[in-house]
């Protein structure tokens, strides 16, 4: 699991395909999760890119992909259900699932030691 | 900033309480606890919701015709206001614009008065210059807190400390001892639903709410959900749904205007803007204040662009508060559109993130209020 310094975890699986979503942490700050937009499926994203709008009861924010590369699938259920960004950010809340160009851009990002430091 | 923040008196128990603080209209106050803004919300449309209100402004004005000195500021009718009852005014400007809501209650031997925190110096620079030429005292009380108990169970659970509020109607006002303290108490609130705003003292306020908050039907709720629960109430926020350059006609506030100041009134005007506030009762203004409600799920915040057409066409009004509704489950908002619009029913579309989003106008408030008539 790598982590970065905007809170989201990234999982790479055995196909090389990224699973992201957010921090227990940055759920916390969020507040409610009352609102969540997805990506489209086979888009093509660049490192950066805002693909995701999660709206709590304060505020809109943004998640930004996290490399560059396509957008494999995402987690429909999570528009009907946003309140699961609170309940299991780390498990069931996921948002996309990007494939990325350059699996090895993944090396710039924290491990989970380095991000607890991180948030302190 | 560089100005220190404030702290009322309730601060260590918010602490205590782990409220996540935030600054406020100078001071530091309890956006939410532990359980969060849904919960808290929820909780005081169920059971009871204890907040604290002390940032407002508390102000005593005493003296010889106060009630009619007073009504040279605000377009509602203070003199016939029967001691021990309290209303809702404004205070207007020239142009006829609001420039701040407030409570009046008439306590026998003067009048109590609460103001929006952020408005506190302005409002009593207003009353001094305008008042205290006609040998009014205008007093900002700094030794009281104010508390505020909303939702269904607020009547059994104050009622535990003194029964008389039972007998108490809403917009009554009584001075009754609670938890050892002389407490101003009036059935009123800014949630939509029944409860009591209570002035007490402050050596006496953690006393007070710590009481309250031992009974299991009690939950600390903070700014967060206070806001929720005034917007779905239909409630308007203070220098966001009004500010001074709105109108209370344009923002819906007519029925705060009794008619013995309207044209024909034995106290008609004399209050600033006079002219423009009475003229738009028969000559209505070409923008009004609406509930809004989003077809999706995005929510709508304020300064979200409304428009009449799903392309093009120009922005035809704007979102002045809107967020999340949880009793609703559903978004919310409040805006502006011009009177065409207004009906409720009426089709817009909102501009989110450069997105046009349905909205349907809607009739005010989303959630009936509970109060004790």
């Amino acid at each position: 699991m790598k982590y970065t310094e905007e809170h989201e975890w990234l999982d790479v699986d055995d196909e090389g395909i990224v699973t992201v979503g957010i921090t227990a942490y940055a759920a916390e700050q969020l507040g409610d999760v009352v609102f969540v937009e997805l990506p489209e499926v086979g888009k093509t994203v660049s490192k950066d890119d805002e693909i995701v709008v999660i709206e709590s009861v304060k505020a809109a924010s943004d998640i930004l992909a996290p490399l560059d590369g396509e957008i494999v699938d995402v987690n429909e259920p999570l528009a009907d259900e946003p309140g699961k960004v609170n309940d299991d950010p780390e498990g069931e809340a996921w948002f996309f699932r990007i494939k990325p160009d350059d699996l090895s851009a993944m090396d710039d990002y924290m491990d989970e030691a380095a991000y607890k430091k991180f948030i302190g | 900033m560089g100005d220190a923040l404030q702290r009322t008196a309730l601060y260590d128990l918010h602490i205590d309480l782990g409220a996540r603080m935030v600054p406020f209209a100078g001071y530091e106050m309890p956006v939410q606890y532990p359980d969060g803004v849904l919960k808290e919300h929820l909780h005081t449309r169920a059971q009871a919701g204890l907040f604290d209100v002390s940032h407002m402004g508390q102000v005593v004005l005493r003296g010889d015709g106060v009630a009619a000195a007073l009504e040279s500021l605000v377009p509602v009718d203070i003199a016939g206001l029967a001691e021990g009852r309290q209303r809702y005014a404004l205070f207007t400007n020239d142009d006829g614009g609001i420039e701040d809501d407030l409570m009046v209650a008439n306590r026998g031997d003067h009048l109590f008065v609460v103001v929006n925190a952020a408005c506190k110096e302005p409002d009593v620079a207003r009353m001094r210059a305008a008042l205290e030429p006609l040998g009014i005292t205008v007093k900002l009380l700094e030794s009281r807190a104010l508390l505020a108990l909303q939702g269904p169970a607020a009547e059994a659970v104050l009622a535990e400390h003194h029964p008389g509020v039972r007998d108490m109607r809403f917009m009554d006002v009584e001075t009754l001892p609670l938890a050892g303290a002389e407490c101003w108490v009036s059935r009123s609130g800014y949630t939509g639903e029944d409860g009591f705003e209570i002035s007490v003292p402050q050596a006496a306020a953690v006393a007070l709410a710590r009481a309250l908050l031992a009974d299991g039907r009690v939950a600390p709720i903070g700014l967060g959900a206070r806001d929720s629960l005034r917007l779905e109430a239909g409630l308007c926020l203070y220098g966001h749904d009004i500010d001074a350059a709105t109108t209370p006609v344009s923002a819906g506030l007519g029925w705060a205007i009794q008619k013995v100041r309207r044209s024909g009134g034995d106290r008609a005007g004399g209050f600033p803007g006079a002219a423009k506030i009475l003229g738009e009762f028969s000559d209505p203004p070409a923008m009004r204040r609406v509930g809004l409600r989003p077809e999706g799920r995005a929510p709508m915040r304020e300064g979200t662009a409304l428009f009449d057409a799903e392309t093009g066409g120009t922005a035809a009004g704007r979102v002045t508060s809107g967020g999340f509704g949880p009793s609703l489950g559903a978004p919310v908002a409040m805006g502006y559109v011009p009177a065409a619009l207004a009906e409720p029913g009426t089709r817009l579309w909102g501009e989110v993130r450069g997105k046009r989003l349905a909205v349907s106008v809607a009739s005010l408030p989303f959630v009936p209020a509970g109060f004790k008539r």
